[in-house]
């Protein structure tokens, strides 16, 4: 079990961010609403993370809350609006 | 059963699969999907599409089972192409047997439009005056809500 999150990117946001992944520290009480209020603190195109009601979570791959809890080892996801079919 | 995939497929090949389901089916519904020339903008010459890997399969299983307990769902086959495609390629295919055809037409366009605004697919348009990502519909998400 290592002592971080792994924070992945879809589509356009892994385009504007320049990332598909980035490594954060896990803390107690942590949830995915928080990592994505830290990363949006971020400057440019990271900003868009920030209060936008658009984004999408996923935890371990199943769609989550911004409320949702985070732990370490975890794999948490943000995304735009899915648009498949 | 499901696939993601880049490469084309034969949907006569996967009807002939739908229908040696058992003698207990007798309704089989199948749904295409194409790539077409006008999406959110005109001149669309291509698109390319994007998924995340895991979560895709576990998505579409979860709605083939949701389907299963609304309907009568004696099999289901789900095939979602990924990567770059042309006008005119088949994007999607659905295909459902059920026992009487109000179930396979039901479970189908439900497996379709849960499809569309729940598994985590992106598409972006190529258009001849650049790329963008597609925009959700609200079309979409009215007509996925109609099955809640």
């Amino acid at each position: 079990m290592s002592d971080t999150i792994t924070v992945r990117f879809f589509a356009r946001f892994r385009e504007e961010l320049g990332t598909d992944q980035v490594t954060v520290p896990a803390q107690p009480g942590l949830t995915a609403g928080d990592i994505l209020a830290s990363l949006g603190e971020r400057s440019g195109p990271w900003a868009q993370l920030r209060d936008n009601p658009a984004v999408m979570i996923a935890i371990n791959q199943t769609m989550a809350k911004h409320s949702s809890p985070v732990h370490s080892g975890d794999e948490v996801a943000f995304f735009p609006p899915v648009t498949g079919g | 059963m499901i696939s993601i995939q880049e490469q084309d497929f034969d949907p006569v090949a996967e009807y002939a699969n739908l229908r040696a389901s058992g003698a207990g089916t007798g309704a089989i519904v199948t749904f295409t999907g194409l790539v077409r020339d006008s999406g959110d903008m005109n001149g669309v010459t291509g698109l390319y599409l994007e998924h995340y890997p895991g979560m895709t399969e576990q998505v579409i299983t979860d709605l083939i089972s949701q389907a299963s307990e609304r309907w009568d769902v004696r099999k289901a086959r789900v095939i979602h192409r990924v990567g770059r495609l042309q006008l005119q390629d088949q994007i999607v295919f659905v295909g459902v047997c059920s026992s009487h055809r109000a179930d396979a037409f039901s479970a189908c366009q439900y497996l379709m439009d849960a499809l569309k605004t729940s598994a985590p697919f992106w598409k972006k348009e190529i258009t001849e005056n650049g790329e963008h990502w597609v925009e959700q519909k609200a079309t979409d998400i009215a007509r996925s809500q109609t099955w809640d």
